[in-house]
């Protein structure tokens, strides 16, 4: 058996090996964020036509629902790295857990406040304790708890080990989050874009909804590498490989 | 001129529309500038450290130095 994908991962998670290798890849990454992005604000504020019913109302839409699934998707990638964490102790995957963390909780707050504003025009109101919106809130609630955590250690590791707990544990709301529109009949709308069916939207909106979407992962890709590499810098501030950056960009 | 005007005003809903793009960007902005700061702190703390450090360790082999001068010749 080929065993060269364990040991390339093994290698890559060596912290200087990482800072290299999200260095390289980073600026690329949100290269692709701007390009996906423009296209897509082209497409949804111009291109796109305006609803039947809701009017140009909608167009909150190019940004609330890629928000609204990134901050289910970093919650994700936060879980699942806090359990490798967790059960092999290394350090990269605390690193990611949480730098992922301010970044989720960064899309959870666009999509409730874009939620909020597109709420007030077309039900009527700011705010309600609908399920979705409910389950949002203690999505953005379990992010700011993990980040809290983590910072209410002396020991940043041991803090880390605490909050990749929280973070698992939380990781029970995605799915409450994601199929709350099914299970409570209440305000928000179901799913109009479907992984596995036909999508109830034009293709005109679709498209740019989909580049939007392109963009925040991509998005999500360098701002995670920009954090991580500032959290290894800051970790490992005793190691050579760090001293010698900081003398480097001193001579600068 | 007036498509521009059309553009801007969002079929009567820019006040919703364009503040809702505003916190996207703003929010994003914010959250690329963080790390930047955090990351120009992190290595000018570093720096103050490390010549802390050589300072001392300049000062520990100078005060060696006086008390027993064959150190002097034993270290580099």
């Amino acid at each position: 058996m080929s065993n060269w994908i364990p040991l390339w991962l093994h290698k890559l998670s060596s912290p200087p090996t990482f800072y290299r290798f999200a260095g390289t890849l980073r600026p690329w990454a949100m290269a692709l964020a701007v390009l996906f992005g423009v296209i897509a604000l082209y497409g949804g504020l111009v291109l796109a036509p305006a609803d039947y019913q809701q009017g140009d109302a909608y167009r909150i839409i190019f940004i609330h629902v890629p928000c609204a699934w990134m901050s289910m998707f970093v919650y994700a990638v936060m879980g699942v790295s806090s359990l490798i964490a967790l059960v092999w102790r290394i350090k990269l995957a605390e690193v990611v857990a949480m730098e992922s963390a301010p970044i989720g909780a960064a899309f959870t707050f666009i999509t409730l406040v874009t939620g909020s504003l597109w709420g007030k025009p077309m039900w009527g109101t700011w705010w309600t304790w609908d399920a979705r919106l409910t389950s949002e809130l203690v999505l953005l609630f379990l992010y700011l708890g993990v980040i809290g955590l983590y910072h209410s250690f002396e020991d940043r590791r041991q803090g880390a080990r605490a909050a990749a707990f929280l973070a698992l544990i939380g990781i029970i709301n995605v799915p409450i989050v994601h199929f709350s529109v099914n299970w409570w009949n209440t305000l928000h709308q179901g799913s109009t874009v479907k992984l596995f069916g036909p999508s109830k939207i034009a293709w005109g909106m679709l498209w740019p909804l989909l580049a939007m979407t392109l963009a925040t992962k991509f998005y999500y890709i360098a701002s995670l590498f920009h954090r991580a590499r500032v959290d290894l810098l800051a970790l490992e501030g005793g190691k050579d490989w760090v001293r010698q950056i900081a003398e480097d960009e001193a001579r600068k | 001129m007036s498509s521009l005007y059309a553009f801007l005003a969002m079929g009567g809903y820019a006040i919703y529309v364009w503040p809702a793009y505003a916190v996207f960007f703003i929010v994003l902005i914010a959250d690329t500038v963080a790390p930047s700061l955090r990351r120009r702190r992190v290595l000018r703390d570093l720096r103050t450290r490390m010549a802390r450090q050589a300072s001392r360790q300049q000062r520990s082999r100078t005060d060696l130095a006086d008390d027993n001068p064959t150190l002097t010749s034993a270290s580099p």
